[in-house]
């Protein structure tokens, strides 16, 4: 028989776990990026996985304490970001995309790579750094909470960081969105020629927006890594996809769809898998084994992807209105 | 006024020119001057301009064939494009190396052929875009509503009162993607009023308008002169050319072929034969290309005006 109660518990649990938390924040970078701004950048991955290792490599091997390794995050992203946008900005949005998805792959394997063993950890990753942010916890040890939320002390403090960064990141790009500023990046997604000839700096202001929404893939990295290790595997293109099927899930260009975005494919993922993974195991799909099972959640990410973009383009937050007249 | 029920015949601005109207003419206060300035892509020289002076505080036209460089002079111009030799100035101080942004901050405003209202802000978004010098496009202010908001009442003030001077007032909370291609060119060139600018470089503004749009689109490019701004504009509607401009400029694979008053410039050979080819006599019945048919019959209606 198929334990209903703990599959919805456990899928309960995805709303605010703190990898919901990261995958929100890392989709309201690309919300910057792609929905304010139209800028393509398909290495969001290569983001996240600089704040992780910037992050664990900062208090592993040169012992910095967290405020400082944090800062050394951000710096390597924004210098990843000069480096990505100084040749491509100037050119147009596809190649931006071409070249993030290949410098996040670098990344990536420049972090599995044997040579740096010492410092990366290659293959198997790093972990021990959370002894930082555990001694910054005011919450008396213990185990809190209700039903399905029921965790330990740390376990709560990195909820609720990861949820105050998101909640400040959304309250930051709700500020500027709405300013002068917002209203210079929205016109140059709409044609960066225009703009130009009304006397903006439309370089400027692409740089401005990747280095904002990569700094905001940093801070999503760290806050990935708080339950768990550093590996490399996970910092593939595929995590660049899912943020991606998060943001046109909640509409690209709003502040709440990548958030909500981010829990409902979290519950959604997490139920499904449970819910096949036990389907299998009480011999309900007679014709597919456990490790098909797990696979199959995979492929559904993709067809709701293909469904959003076909039949709800605009996402759940989106304005339908806007829509109506994309050529 | 835009407002004036019956269309009223323009005053024409004359003695712009010093010594023989010509190719490369000198103006008593040229706003720009442009030297030796050409553009080539591969083989083919788009633009070869050897001294154009453009009068200040007038209307001119920039007129020629299709093919003639015309929009590649105006991308020129306004740092759209770069030259492969050549100086060019504005006002005085040049413009070689400034890029678009900066030109367009020096008081050079331009629109395009092809119309670009930026689809998915609202009509008064698009014109607010227009303002220059808003403390609130700086990213740290812009987060601080206390730095701009002054400002930015104001901006809309103004780009309130100009929207209703082009009567586009009840446009101003629609996306611009929702007005007609005639609208769209009104607002793109309210826009521009926006900076305040001192040159208006309009890129065929009367392509693809309703005859209806027309006549207040022609009020609206004469209203800008009678403020004091000089207007530079690329048109193949001939008639308009010689209504609204008091100086015209012909350009012919690249070249300046001619200059002068509109009704003098007309009649000048190098003119008929940079539309008509040297052979206009002939036939051209079997021409194939609409286009040019056109321009043709344009000419000869005037030639015929003139005459």
């Amino acid at each position: 028989m198929i334990d209903w109660i703990q599959i919805f518990s456990n899928a309960a649990q995805e709303l605010i776990s703190p990898t919901t938390a990261a995958y929100a924040l890392a989709a309201l970078g690309l919300a910057i990026h792609f929905g304010y701004t139209g800028l393509l950048n398909f290495g969001q991955a290569g983001f996240m996985a600089l704040g992780a290792y910037g992050f664990a490599i900062s208090t592993l091997t040169f012992g910095f304490p967290v405020w400082a390794s944090v800062l050394v995050g951000i710096g390597a992203s924004i210098v990843f970001a000069l480096i990505l946008g100084i040749p491509t900005l100037r050119l147009r949005a596809d190649y931006l995309a071409i070249v993030t998805i290949a410098a996040a792959e670098i990344l990536r394997l420049i972090f599995t790579t044997n040579t740096f063993d010492d410092v990366t950890g290659s293959a198997s990753g790093l972990q021990g750094y959370k002894g930082g942010i555990a001694a910054m916890n005011p919450i008396p040890d213990g185990t809190y909470g209700f039903g399905p939320f029921t965790y330990n002390a740390y376990d709560w403090w990195i909820r609720i960081l990861g949820w105050t960064v998101v909640i400040l990141a959304a309250l930051f790009t709700w500020s500027i969105m709405r300013s002068p500023w917002g209203r210079v990046i929205k016109g140059i997604r709409e044609d960066e020629d225009a703009v130009r000839a009304l006397g903006k700096n439309v370089y400027s202001y692409k740089m401005q927006s990747l280095i904002l929404g990569g700094v905001f893939g940093t801070l999503a990295g760290m806050i990935f890594i708080m339950p768990r290790a550093v590996v490399p595997a996970n910092y593939q293109t595929s995590l660049t996809f899912f943020i991606y099927a998060i943001l046109l899930l909640g509409g690209a260009a709003t502040i709440l769809g990548p958030i909500v975005g981010s829990m409902i494919f979290w519950v959604l993922l997490s139920f499904f898998s449970g819910f096949m993974a036990r389907a299998v195991e009480a011999g309900w799909l007679p014709f597919m084994t456990q490790v098909q099972a797990g696979q199959l959640r995979f492929i559904l990410v993709g067809v709701a992807i293909m469904l959003l973009v076909v039949f709800r383009p605009q996402g759940i937050f989106g304005n339908k209105k806007e829509l109506s007249f994309v050529r | 006024m835009s407002d004036n029920a019956t269309p009223t015949t323009p005053v024409k601005t004359t003695g712009l020119h010093v010594g023989e109207a010509g190719p490369g003419c000198k103006k008593v206060d040229p706003i720009i001057i442009a030297d030796g300035v050409k553009r080539t892509f591969g083989g083919l020289t788009a633009v070869d301009v050897a001294h154009v002076e453009i009068p200040r505080g007038a209307i001119t036209a920039l007129i020629g064939p299709n093919g003639a460089g015309k929009t590649t002079f105006f991308n020129l111009l306004t740092g759209f494009d770069k030259p492969d030799e050549g100086k060019w100035e504005f006002d005085g101080r040049s413009l070689a190396h400034v890029p678009a942004y900066r030109v367009a901050r020096m008081g050079l405003i331009r629109t395009f052929q092809l119309t670009k209202a930026l689809g998915l802000l609202t009509v008064l978004d698009n014109m607010k875009l227009g303002a220059k010098g808003q403390s609130g496009e700086n990213l740290f202010r812009s987060v601080f509503p206390f730095f701009w908001r002054s400002q930015e009442d104001e901006i809309e003030a103004k780009a309130k009162e100009i929207l209703a001077r082009f009567k586009l007032d009840a446009k101003q909370e629609d996306y611009a993607a929702s007005l007609s291609g005639g609208q769209r060119k009104l607002l793109e060139m309210a826009r521009a009023l926006m900076s305040d600018p001192t040159l208006v470089m309009l890129d065929e503004p009367m392509a693809g308008v309703n005859p209806a749009l027309t006549q207040s689109l022609l009020d609206h490019i004469l209203d800008l002169k009678s403020q004091g701004m000089t207007v530079l504009f690329v048109e193949h509607d001939m008639h308009m050319v010689r209504h609204i401009a008091d100086w015209v400029i012909v350009m012919a694979e690249g070249k300046i072929v001619a200059e002068g008053d509109p009704h003098e410039v007309m009649r000048d050979p190098a003119v008929i034969d940079a539309y008509l080819g040297a052979h206009h006599d002939t036939d051209l019945g079997d021409d194939d290309d609409p286009e040019s048919v056109e321009h043709i019959h344009a000419m000869k209606e005037l030639i015929d005006d003139e005459q």
